[in-house]
């Protein structure tokens, strides 16, 4: 305790030394104010006085005073022992403001304060959450060392307290026990490790605050917590977001293999950078493809929403996650966030631009498109200007270089000179970058040396002195042109520069430089000392090149520089006139003066300030100073080979609980992303990873859990009964195919993830429902499988369901509870069943679509393209009081009449009790043509219906209602453009022919940067074919891709093409519907960029 | 995290101080003052400032500077969004955030600083959390507290502080149940010498004033969403139902807030609401120069501009102006530099018009670079980007409130450079 005292009294005693002084120079009005406080002895009596009267008013009114001292940072610690009696008081008010003072004085009164210690430690007891937390929290935070035992036993009780709150309180107080006495570390973390468990949102942004003060290094606590957090993420308290999403990144990269590899091809400009890295990765690890991590993914989800936070701590946390663990490709969704960012107060504006300027430097293309937020406005203070212009600099590149410079010139005229400067600065570094600007920057900077403001025109000087290095021989004419105005520059830096270059390039100017000199000869006396210096250079020079003309006037500036007032100039002179006069003393040195004086420079590089503060982990203090702060954690290096995965497994009982519903949301998500590659399909997904490292059984459980599809489950029953059943019914090539595969499928297990994969099934089901004829069949002998299924005696849970959906086809039982216990041993595999359950029931129904449609003209049935079916909510299930609905389009022509448009609406009864009698009420306005109603929805059943509408050809909305039999829901549904059309075949020659009809007013154009991993038809068709339900017409010419529909309703004919430019692409609709023009175009144009 | 804070007036007096741990001698604003004189202006002053033993992250808002002492490695953005976050609080507890009015109030202050960071770490910033703990002052309120002896201070925890929506606190009660939103949106725009626009774009908020009672769940539909290129919303807004169906479903905090504010597509061409047609000359010969402003309607949308005023930052070497103008009225600050045309509505028959001449100081070279001239404007219902509130949709109360939507475009950063 001695010892502790001693370090807080000298920290207390330089304090008051310092109050001491401020005191006895009181500015006048401070004087005036407090005049009353300073002559305080009888003031504070007064005080005391108070405070030991009984009424409480008075007591409140002096802890007012005391606390307007406190917070003005005047001493009053002489009224300790009168306050601390009031610890108890009844008063809550009065209590917090004792509370204050305790506080604030506990350390240097420590006897006394343990006075107050029993009080609190009767109010840990109380029933009060509110009074138990503020007991902990006072207590915890006087720093009295002998209390450290009753600290840890209160933190102890308070972290398996009922009320989170309580348990929050006691992760703060964790650290604050943790500053004052670090021998506790060890049980300190024992406690850590029971509240990082805890399941409320409110303690786990206080605990990882612990965890990383008290242990950062402990890692391994993590682990079993990973996924709790990552889900938890969104609904923790924005200030806790952050604390936990740099935890997450340090844990991350000690855990995570690179996903930096395979994307590094897609990387233009950084190549170089990466290319070390890359390397090393390449030898380490170029046998196995690279398979992210489902937690990494995991990560990456969780996080992404919170880029749309109001708080820019947490945006700018969520960015940095993006930066260091991304796949470079992903990375670039921060950026519109980021970019917002700079609407905010100076602060925000000046730490994300210097994030900005660290990101622009590796990855242009991420900030390209935006350029014109960096634009500086006059308004802006001096060093937002100067990171805006470090932006655009690191930004310039061949194709906007122009528009940069442009800017520029306005820049250079600021009447804000240190910004000017910096602007000259940025075209030298144009200028050295970009080869194709050179001369012009250089013609421009040139322009500037008759500027009036001399610190532009010094800037410009030294700027083309280095310009000038990197390529001297075509610019005599420039040196010839500075050396003219050298007269009319007086900053001593741009003379000295001057001088420089006339004697490094004296060969090229022979006939100027000796007249330079002897100019210089008259005014040598007058100059200031760094032109001195560089006149003795340039005069050493000369008389090693030329020396017939200028011998005397060395030596006359020699003999000056001689006798010159400051002692380096002396020194210079006496090294040069030894080196270059030859006389009998000389020594060997003079030999090779040519050699030292005339040795060719390195030219400058010309680099950003940023180039090497990536370095530190982005958002953080350390990367804002550029330099390490106290208590910086550095960011590990990707391992090699990821840790053991399986240490985030969390014990089945929770783990079905917390995490089941998140990677169902991650499938969906997942096939999204990677549907088109097919490749990767199958190696991207999350699940393989697990399951592969699983043992034999899980090829049964993948079995078993494909019967739960309905097209596989079909199949693979009939590939399990014989193979002369399926030969029986006369299948497409395409299911043929798809069965041998099945078959294979029971020897490899591999070939079993594969196949169970989603995006694969939806791929079939599309195909399936595109194709009727095909479908049609499909599903008719799917009837007829699912007969043998159901004598196949493996699955009864299933076939329970099955023979319901059956019964009644479009009422489909949710299963997802009885698979999960099923599969309870390989967790991996149940998301997937998850989704797959509530997938069933649409593939079904478009079969059957399928089927009445077979004899719709096949002119329409293009367009195979598949896409992937996004389903909007329609009703919410809060707002649906449990029914929830949603509604996608299955991009099929209606049965129900031409002009309208399909639309499939998903029914799920979320309640507890049945919902009967759903059917639709009231419609608005457009011809809608309903469902028929339904009975009666079961508790989590769910029921697809299909409805059409006849849209007239305009996105306005659907208003319709859905009634039960108690309720009605109002509900609106809103097309996007891109669904109100119909896919039309044509040959090239008819699509030239139709948009050569269709010039002028009915054509709308747009250009669009493209990054160039999408800079390729396939990409392009499929993000059209995503957004608008357009046919693909074939192409003969490489780089453009043409589209034609027509609107559903009046058959207008919708022609669309896209052709690539190197980095951008021409974007053209033409359609006789203007409004639907240019909608339509708008919508490519973002899904494109 | 947060070590101490420390709130300091141009006047460069500490007039509070607050620390959170051990306590840290005021002598460390030593080198925030060393910082402040090598800025010159308050609003060059850096953000971060290091020390030998600490760092200075400051914000500067109101003109109080807020300065707060770290003494290890943490986001800075953190603690400046925290320290506007102080601000906000005390503005909405007291209209505003002075010198004055913290002095005034310092107890409220400190009770407040106490409960919204515990040992640095921010304890609670939900301003209704607050607000339940410690009650704002009213003139009422404080007689009555003299009277009865009762406090300002909560006796319970807030509801809010566990409960999963945390910015509304419960049993809210009004009898006249009303629901306001006002879409306000502002033009960024750059525009040069010749009219052309460099660069342009719009910010939009929605502020909302939401006084309902009970526990509304509220659902607000755009016309079109689609527009909205950029958005971030109020933690109370359900992010996954604006993902799938662009529309805003929140329960509202109580009383004033910002619901979202988003950002629409550069993509889509801005709508300039004027031009400005300016002659600026500085002659070389006899220190006078000649300015020449006319502003006049370009896309209004039908709507009347209000509340126009042109400011001009002058070079140095302009002593005086000589003007008239044709509307409104105009004061040229002699020490600030700054010539305010303060026009007011637009009069769309008899365009206004500023003219006259600038004497510089003589002997002194005429400037390099013509001034840049700062517009502001205000045009009433109407969003400039056509964003439009199709419906406002409440469940779970069974009254029927009263909604009301206002749109108003004001220039943002709106410059012609000249």
């Amino acid at each position: 305790m001695s010892t502790n005292s001693l370090s807080y009294n000298d920290q207390g005693g330089v304090d008051s030394a310092v109050e001491v002084g401020q005191e006895t120079t009181p500015t006048s009005s401070a004087g005036a104010a407090f005049g009353l406080f300073s002559s305080d002895f009888k003031k504070n009596d007064d005080l005391k006085e108070m405070l030991e009267s009984n009424k409480e008013s008075m007591k409140l009114e002096a802890m007012k005073r005391i606390v307007g001292l406190i917070a003005k940072g005047k001493n009053s610690p002489e009224l300790f022992p009168a306050v601390v009696k009031n610890v108890a008081s009844k008063n809550i008010e009065l209590k917090k403001l004792v509370y204050v003072y305790l506080v604030r004085y506990a350390e240097e009164q420590q006897d006394l304060a343990l006075l107050s210690i029993s009080t609190f430690q009767r109010a840990l007891k109380d029933s009060n959450q509110l009074i138990r937390a503020s007991a902990l929290r006072v207590l915890s935070s006087i720093r009295v060392p002998i209390i450290v035992p009753i600290m840890m036993l209160a933190i102890k009780e308070a972290s398996t307290d009922l009320s989170p709150y309580v348990r929050k309180t006691a992760a703060h107080a964790i650290q604050k026990l943790y500053s004052l006495d670090p021998d506790q570390k060890e049980q300190l973390i024992d406690i850590i490790e029971k509240l990082l468990k805890d399941k409320s949102t409110l303690v786990a942004g206080s605990v990882v605050m612990a965890f990383e003060e008290v242990c950062p290094d402990r890692i391994d606590l993590i682990h079993k917590n990973f996924r709790k957090l990552c889900n938890l993420l969104v609904d923790v308290e924005e200030w806790g977001q952050v604390v936990i999403i740099s935890m997450l990144t340090r844990y991350a990269r000690t855990q995570f293999t690179s996903p930096w590899r395979e994307d590094a091809n897609f990387e233009e400009n950084n190549a170089s950078f990466y290319d070390s890295n890359e390397e090393r990765k390449e030898q380490s690890n170029s046998d196995a493809p690279y398979i992210m991590d489902p937690d990494h993914r995991l990560l990456l989800r969780s996080t992404k929403p919170l880029l749309q936070s109001r708080n820019t701590a947490v945006v700018m946390s969520v960015a940095q996650l993006y930066w260091h663990l991304a796949p470079k490709h992903e990375v670039s969704i921060v950026t519109k966030s980021l970019v917002r960012l700079l609407r905010s107060h100076r602060e925000v504006q000046y730490i994300v631009l210097q994030n900005i300027a660290t990101m622009s430097i590796e990855k242009k293309s991420m900030f390209e498109p935006y350029m014109k937020s960096f634009y500086v406005r006059s308004t802006d203070a001096t060093h937002i200007k100067i990171l805006k212009l470090e932006i655009l600099t690191n930004l310039a590149n061949e194709a906007n270089i122009s528009t940069i410079l442009r800017e520029f010139q306005t820049y250079v005229k600021s009447q804000d000179k240190v910004f000017a400067a910096a602007t000259v600065q940025a075209i030298g570094r144009c200028a050295t970058n970009i080869a194709e600007v050179t001369d012009t920057c250089l013609n421009g900077l040139v322009l500037l040396l008759s500027n009036r403001d001399e610190t532009v025109v010094a800037e410009s000087v030294v700027v083309i002195k280095k310009i000038l290095q990197t390529q001297p021989t075509q610019h005599s004419d420039i040196i010839k042109h500075m050396a003219k105005l050298f007269d009319n520059i007086l900053v001593p830096m741009a003379r000295a520069s001057i001088l420089w270059l006339i004697g490094e390039y004296c060969d090229h100017v022979p006939k100027i430089a000796p007249d330079v000199l002897r100019k210089m000869a008259k005014s040598f006396t007058a100059e200031e000392d760094i032109v001195k210096l560089q006149t003795v250079n340039l005069a050493a020079k000369l008389y090693l090149t030329n020396s017939k003309q200028t011998k005397l006037l060395t030596q006359y500036i020699l003999n000056l520089g001689k006798y010159d007032q400051n002692y380096d100039i002396r020194d210079r002179t006496r090294f040069i006139r030894q080196l270059i006069v030859p006389n009998e003393k000389s020594g060997p040195l003079a030999k090779y003066a040519r050699r030292i004086l005339l040795a060719p420079k390195p030219a400058p590089l010309l680099e950003s300030a940023f180039k090497d503060r990536d370095r530190f982990q982005l958002g953080t203090l350390s990367h804002s100073l550029n330099a390490k702060a106290v208590g910086y954690l550095e960011l590990s290096d990707w391992p090699a080979v990821a840790p053991d995965q399986s240490v985030r497994n969390v014990e089945v009982a929770e783990q079905i609980k917390e995490w089941t519903p998140s990677l169902a949301k991650e499938r969906s998500v997942k096939s999204d992303d990677k549907f088109y590659s097919d490749e990767e399909a199958g190696n991207g997904s999350p699940n393989n990873s697990s399951e592969d490292g699983k043992s034999l059984s899980s090829s049964e459980g993948s079995t078993s859990e494909t019967e739960n599809e309905e097209e596989t489950t079909s199949q693979s029953g009939s590939g399990n009964s014989d193979e002369s059943e399926h030969s029986d019914s006369s299948q497409s090539d395409s299911s043929k195919k798809k069965k041998t595969k099945k078959l294979q499928q029971k020897k490899k297990p591999k070939h079993s993830t594969k196949e169970s994969d989603s995006d694969e099934e939806d791929d079939n089901r599309k195909a399936a429902a595109s194709s009727p004829v095909v479908s049609s069949e499909d599903s008719s002998s799917s009837s007829s499988d699912e007969g043998t299924s159901q004598s196949d005696s493996d699955s009864g849970v299933h076939q329970d369901t099955r023979s319901k959906a059956k019964a009644k086809p479009k009422v489909v039982q949710n299963t997802e509870k009885e698979i999960t216990l099923l599969d309870l041993d390989d967790f991996a595999p149940d998301p997937q069943i998850s989704t797959k359950s509530s997938m069933l029931s649409p593939s079904l129904l478009s079969d059957l679509d399928g089927l009445s449609l077979s004899s719709t003209p096949s002119d329409i049935q293009v367009g195979s393209l598949a896409f992937p079916m996004k389903s909007h909510e329609l009703l919410h299930r809060m707002t649906g009081k449990g029914l929830a609905a949603q509604y996608h389009f299955p991009r099929q022509p209606c049965i129900y009449g031409n002009g309208m448009v399909a639309i499939q609406i998903n029914l799920t009864n979320t309640s507890d009790r049945k919902l009967e009698n759903l059917h639709m009420g009231e419609k608005s306005g457009l011809n809608i043509h309903g469902f028929s109603s339904i009975e009666c929805l079961e508790p989590d059943a769910s029921a697809l219906v299909s409805i059409a509408i006849d849209f007239k050809d305009s996105t306005q909305a659907a208003n319709f209602q859905l009634c039960t039999n108690d309720d009605q829901f109002r509900v609106s549904l809103q097309p996007s453009v891109g669904e109100l059309l119909l896919p039309v075949t044509m040959t090239e020659q008819d699509f030239h022919k139709e948009q050569g009809n269709l010039l002028g007013m009915n054509e709308t154009s747009a250009t669009v940067p493209m990054t160039p991993e999408n800079a390729s038809s396939q990409p392009i068709s499929s993000k059209v074919v995503t957004v608008a339900n357009m046919a693909v017409v074939p192409s003969s010419q490489e780089g453009i891709v043409r589209f034609a529909a027509k609107l559903a309703s009046s058959g207008v004919l919708v022609l669309a093409s896209v052709e690539l430019q190197d980095a951008s692409a021409q974007l053209r609709v033409s359609t006789e519907k203007a409004v639907i023009g240019s909608m339509l175009l708008r919508d490519l144009k973002t899904a494109l960029a | 995290m947060i070590h101490s804070l420390f709130l300091i007036n141009s006047a460069a007096d500490i007039f509070l101080e607050k620390h959170w741990k051990s306590v840290i001698s005021r002598s460390v604003c030593d080198y925030f003052f060393e910082a402040q004189e090598k800025a010159g202006e308050p609003n060059n002053v850096p953000p971060v400032i290091r020390t030998p033993h600490h760092y200075l992250i400051n914000i500067y808002r109101d003109k109080i500077f807020f300065v707060s002492v770290i003494q290890t490695e943490v986001p800075p953005l953190f603690v400046i969004e925290f320290l506007h976050r102080v601000a906000e609080t005390l503005q909405d507890y007291f209209g505003e955030c002075s010198e004055s009015v913290i002095k005034d109030n310092v107890v409220i202050v400190y009770e407040l600083l106490e409960e919204m960071l515990d040992n640095g770490f921010p304890l609670a910033t939900e301003s209704n959390i607050l607000k339940e703990l410690i009650k704002p002052p009213t003139i009422l309120r404080s007689m009555v507290n003299t009277i009865t002896g009762s406090s300002n201070v909560g006796e319970t925890l807030p509801t809010g502080q566990l409960s999963t929506v945390p910015w509304r606190r419960a049993g809210v009660k009004y009898t006249n149940n009303e629901a306001y939103f006002d879409v306000i949106e502002e033009i960024d725009a750059i525009i040069d010498k010749s009219g052309a626009t460099v660069c342009a774009e719009i910010q939009g908020v929605i502020d909302a004033c939401v006084k309902l009672t009970g526990m509304p769940d509220l659902t607000l539909t755009f016309m079109n969403p689609r527009l909205l290129d950029d958005v971030s919303f109020h933690p109370c807004v359900r992010f996954k139902r604006w993902e799938s169906e662009r529309v805003l479903s929140f329960i509202p905090p109580d009383g004033n807030f910002r619901l979202m504010s988003y950002h629409v597509s550069a993509q889509n061409l801005v709508a300039i609401p004027i031009y400005v047609k300016q002659n600026i000359s500085f002659f070389e010969s006899g220190s006078s120069g000649r300015l020449d402003i006319t502003v006049g309607p370009k896309q209004t949308m039908g709507k009347p501009v209000e509340g126009l005023v042109v400011s001009i930052h002058m070079p140095k070497v302009v002593l005086s102006v000589n003007l008239t103008a044709t509307q409104g009225t105009q004061k040229y600050d002699t020490t600030t530099k700054v010539l305010v045309w303060d026009i007011g509505k637009l009069n769309q028959q008899k365009l206004p018009n500023l003219k006259g001449s600038l004497s510089l100081q003589s002997g002194s070279p005429k400037p390099e670079e013509n001034p840049s001239l700062d517009i502001d404007l205000k045009i009433q219902q109407l969003a400039i980007s056509g964003v439009k509130v199709s419906r406002l949709d409440m469940h779970g109360e069974k009254y029927k409130p009263f909604k009301g939507v206002k749109y108003i475009t004001k220039a943002g950063k709106f410059q012609v450079r000249t």
